[in-house]
């Protein structure tokens, strides 16, 4: 197909695509009004750097305790981990489940192949497996809620601080940059960059 | 002005990579070898069927209690309301606000919305635009609603083996955390062209006034 023509993934209206040299933005389906894909020039080095910071981030949060309780002296501390153990060991294996695959096994599937995408790309080869990880990236995105988690703590806190003292921990920290990061890093990727430079490597 | 769709001239976007393929040519993406649909196949139905399995759980993810509290005083059972009125009476005003808009109010209106959206484009009946701006923020307010099961997952993690209390996970959890999951796979099984498709049979000009619009920075 020509490449000038696009289409609208909301409302499959046919467009001619506006050239990416104009200026920056989105460029937004005037049909229904659609996000359709970002303009200016491709940014491969910034994703690279902000997928790479996004992992080291998100171990650094899983290393750490996310809150910890002072109760009459005694002190306790909790990773995400081991909430989701103690999520277990409750008989709840789902609910652990959910809450590790939101915040710690999505966010790092994704910025794993998101990383090992953009690693060869930048140096103009083509990445093995492309394809499948383009497809799982996809799939994954919808399902990575490190902001809704984050917001969850900070709600937990308040619940518990007529109890004991609350400490914030460390990872509570490392999320928050976490979130910062994944939220410049969604602004930025569109999928045509990707294949864009998939289409150009050898 | 009449939008053309891709689907009357034969294309069809690929739905993960994004190439525009003629439909009647390849039964699969010729880049990445994904299936060719013109629209999701079987949309409407796979949405409904989520949908209801939502709303079916609705009820128990609201009524169960979503953690227990034993202490010396006994056991106490809290539901998401509850928690709400907990967090008011004891001064957290935005944040029980938060909390009930995010985890009462959210779910019942995306369930409401999508049911309003599926009903509309099967009697052909649809203000296209409204659809599809309910259906835009049906996909990003979605996610919100995971917040009870995360505030659950830190307080049973934290409040453990105390001379005060401990608190259990309740099964209003589960049910509550199948409510979310559920309902953002509904919206995503739902194809948002339907909308313009109804749409179009219906009324097919009064877009003139945004026709010139094709970027924003
Ligand atoms: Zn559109
Ligand atoms: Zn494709």
């Amino acid at each position: 197909m020509s490449a000038r023509l696009t289409v609208c993934h909301e409302c499959d209206a046919l467009l001619q695509e506006v050239p990416q040299a104009e200026g920056g933005g989105n460029a937004i389906c005037p049909r229904c009004g659609a996000g359709l894909y970002r303009l200016g020039p491709d940014k491969l080095q910034v994703l690279l750097a902000l997928s790479l910071s996004a992992l080291i981030l998100l171990l650094l949060s899983n290393l750490f305790p996310v809150v910890g309780l002072n109760i009459q002296g005694h002190q306790v501390e909790t990773t995400v981990f081991g909430a989701a153990g103690q999520l277990w060991r409750d008989d709840m294996p789902v609910v652990a489940g959910l809450l590790l695959a939101t915040t710690v096994l999505i966010p790092l599937i994704e910025m794993l192949a998101l990383a090992w995408m953009l690693l060869p790309l930048c140096l103009g080869r083509r990445p093995p497996a492309f394809v499948l990880l383009f497809r799982g990236l996809r799939l994954a995105q919808p399902w990575a809620m490190v902001e809704v988690f984050i917001l969850g703590v900070l709600v937990s806190l308040v619940k518990l601080s007529h109890l004991a003292d609350v400490l914030p921990g460390t990872a509570i920290w490392c999320f928050g940059a976490l979130m910062l990061v994944l939220a410049v890093l969604s602004s930025l990727l569109d999928h045509r960059v990707l294949w864009r430079a998939w289409e150009a490597a050898r | 002005m009449k939008w053309v769709s891709a689907a009357d001239c034969g294309l069809a976007l690929c739905e993960v990579c994004g190439r525009v393929e003629n439909a009647a040519e390849h039964a699969c993406c010729s880049r990445c070898h994904a299936p060719l649909h013109r629209r999701k196949p079987r949309s409407i139905e796979r949405s409904w069927a989520l949908l209801l399995a939502a709303y079916v759980l609705y009820l128990p993810a609201n009524l169960l209690p979503i953690m227990e509290t034993r202490s010396l005083f006994g056991v106490q059972r809290d539901t998401i309301l509850s928690g709400v009125a907990f967090l008011w009476n004891s001064g957290s005003w935005a944040l029980a606000l938060i909390v009930f808009v995010a985890s009462v109010v959210v779910p019942l209106l995306k369930l409401l919305s999508l049911s309003l959206i599926l009903v509309s484009v099967q009697q052909r009946n649809v203000q296209a635009r409204q659809c599809a701006r309910l259906y835009r923020l049906l996909e990003v307010i979605g996610r919100w609603s995971m917040l009870d099961v995360y505030v659950v997952a830190v307080l049973v993690a934290l409040v453990q083996a105390q001379s005060l209390a401990t608190i259990a996970a309740g099964p209003g959890v589960l049910a509550f955390g199948a409510v979310v999951v559920l309902s953002m796979m509904a919206t995503m099984a739902f194809d948002p062209r339907l909308i313009w498709d109804a749409a179009s049979t219906h009324e097919p000009v009064e877009m003139n006034r945004e026709s010139k619009r094709t970027t924003k920075t």
